[in-house]
């Protein structure tokens, strides 16, 4: 299904992380080892403090691991980030108020010296992408936080990195906006071709999302399971009642499972 | 228009009361000439003096009101030495000194919140001006301004600096520090993932501070130089009180205290309040234009 020999996207090899707080140490990251390659859709999936999110912020160097290796399109983390690797998209949607849905997109394109002409081609592009053509002129208050939330994937399209970076994107969504979310989240990776990490709470997302799927656990944060899902890259919605989806379900569900119960 | 009614109830409660309490503060006064005079008052002959004393010691509004017109329109318009027969403002008129305190006021506004904005982009960016700039900055502050007011005068008097200079940093002095204290907490505004987001764009720290900071400074800016253009007006009528200033506001409030010209100076006293009031409404109309042009509807 995949090309596998060609060298992976991103690699982490025996990370760690430990934050120093005023409670002493806190093992973010405990040996963490993956390889993620070109084009996958990566799921991290587990309880608060599992260090999923960390995780993501070191790929996007936001966050320096303690030791271990970990290298991006084949450089360290902050090479690719100055290489404007990735896009990265947060928890809130996080747009400028005082900016138009059109001029929160052309933001990093502003910050990455594109061309005025390029820039307005490139917004288009985008909001083209997120189906939010016709609401580039209207202020983030105008719009539904779904709404909102796909302006902020366009603006981490908008640059054409390779990598696309998602910490909980849909998580403070409702459940139908997210189902729909999900949807065209998928046929926005196929069309674009990209490599994906998306960090998420919820099992069905991540089951109907991924390619991969990495189930980790706290205290430390830790790898406990990685699942490559046998789903077929086309998946309408009603995939979620077939027998396959259920079974991955079910095993993500016992990964998370054993996590806690080495607690 | 529907919030003019309750300030209109206001006004007319706070000019009942004004009235109220000339009565009492004046009755002695117009008691003591009519037994002078070996003369009996009635009531409302007491209470039509207390209104219309030379030199009383609560003015009642009206008087305060006819000093401010006559004072600048009638002064300027008619006056041997007003603006309609002499083509400049007349030494006699409110709007002549109006004017002389305002153009210290907005000079050493404009210096004020230049030194304020400087003062605080560098707290915000540099290690060194955060743990040091703030607490000379409140100190400043802590020292009365009567007492520094004059020091500063003399001191720039005695290297040749008068006139509208001293005044002005003056102003500058008092004006200066709400921008501090605002523009901090402004240029500071933005939540981490906002500023994690410029990172993952690699911006450098100008482009931090010209697309995020800055623009989420706005409102604070707006609020902070509301209070910086009111004490800077203080601060020149301040700086005219100890110098014997012949020109300003101030000085009019001098010479009114010196000859017990009361009528005097509560219409300069109205005067710089109407001139703080103005200022202040013109900021807060440069704001609502601002922030709506930025799509912040305030």
């Amino acid at each position: 299904m995949r090309d596998t020999t060609t060298a992976p996207v991103i690699s982490a090899q025996g990370l760690n992380l430990t934050f120093q707080t005023n409670d002493g140490p806190v093992h973010a990251l405990k040996d963490v080892t993956l390889d993620i390659a070109k084009g996958e859709f990566v799921s991290f999936i587990g309880p608060s403090g599992c260090g999923k999110t960390t995780f993501l912020r070191v790929i996007a160097d936001l966050e320096q691991p303690s030791s271990g290796t970990i290298t991006v399109n084949g450089m360290t983390p902050e090479a690719a980030r100055k290489a404007r690797a990735y896009g990265y998209v947060f928890q809130a949607a996080g747009l400028y108020p005082w900016r138009t849905i059109a001029g929160n997109v052309k933001l990093p394109l502003e910050i990455m010296g594109y061309s005025k002409a390029d820039q307005q081609a490139r917004v288009e592009k985008v909001l083209e992408l997120v189906e939010l053509s016709g609401f580039a002129r209207k202020f983030p208050w105008q719009l539904s936080g779904g709404m909102q939330q796909r302006a902020s994937i366009a603006r981490a399209l908008a640059f054409d990195a390779d990598i696309l970076l998602m910490d909980e994107p849909f998580g403070a969504l409702d459940e139908i906006v997210r189902d729909r979310l999900n949807e065209q989240l998928l046929a926005l990776w196929a069309r674009t071709e990209k490599t994906i990490g998306f960090v998420t709470h919820s099992i069905p997302e991540a089951v109907y999302l991924s390619t991969k799927i990495v189930v980790m656990s706290p205290r430390p944060g830790r790898i406990t399971d990685i699942i490559d899902s046998p789903l077929p890259r086309e998946r309408p919605l009603d995939i979620r009642d077939s027998p396959e989806f259920i079974e991955i379900s079910h095993r993500v569900r016992e990964g998370l499972r054993a996590g806690h119960l080495d607690d | 228009m529907r919030n003019l009614f309750p300030v209109l109830i206001v006004t007319a409660f706070l000019i009942a009361l004004w009235y109220a309490a000339v009565i009492p503060m004046n009755a002695q006064w117009a008691q003591d000439q009519a037994r002078r005079a070996g003369q009996d008052l009635s009531f409302s002959a007491l209470v039509a003096d207390t209104m219309r004393q030379q030199r009383p010691r609560l003015p009642a509004p009206h008087q305060v009101a006819g000093e401010l017109w006559n004072s600048t329109v009638v002064e300027e318009m008619t006056g041997r030495r007003g603006w309609w027969n002499t083509g400049s403002l007349s030494n006699r008129s409110l709007i002549y000194h109006g004017w002389v305190t305002l153009s210290a006021t907005l000079l050493g506004f404009a210096i004020g919140s230049a030194l304020g904005i400087a003062l605080a982009v560098g707290i915000v960016h540099n290690r060194a001006m955060d743990a040091s700039v703030m607490p000379w900055a409140i100190a400043s502050q802590t020292i009365p301004i009567l007492a520094i007011a004059p020091m500063i005068i003399v001191v720039l008097n005695a290297v040749g600096v008068t006139g509208l200079i001293p005044k002005a940093i003056i102003s500058t002095y008092l004006s200066f520090f709400p921008v501090v204290v605002g523009m901090v907490k402004g240029l500071r505004a933005p939540d981490q993932m906002q500023l994690d987001l410029m990172k993952t764009y690699s911006a450098t720290g100008g482009q931090v501070f010209a697309k995020l900071r800055w623009p989420s400074a706005m409102p604070y800016l707006f609020a902070s130089l509301k209070v910086a253009i009111a004490a800077a007006l203080v601060g020149a009528i301040v700086a005219e009180l100890p110098t014997g200033a012949v020109a300003g506001l101030g000085a009019r409030l001098l010479s009114g205290s010196y000859y017990g010209q009361t009528v005097q100076i509560w219409s300069a006293l109205f005067a710089a309040a109407i001139l703080a009031a103005s200022m202040v409404a013109i900021i807060g109309l440069i704001q609502r234009v601002t922030l709506r042009r930025m799509g912040m509807a305030a």
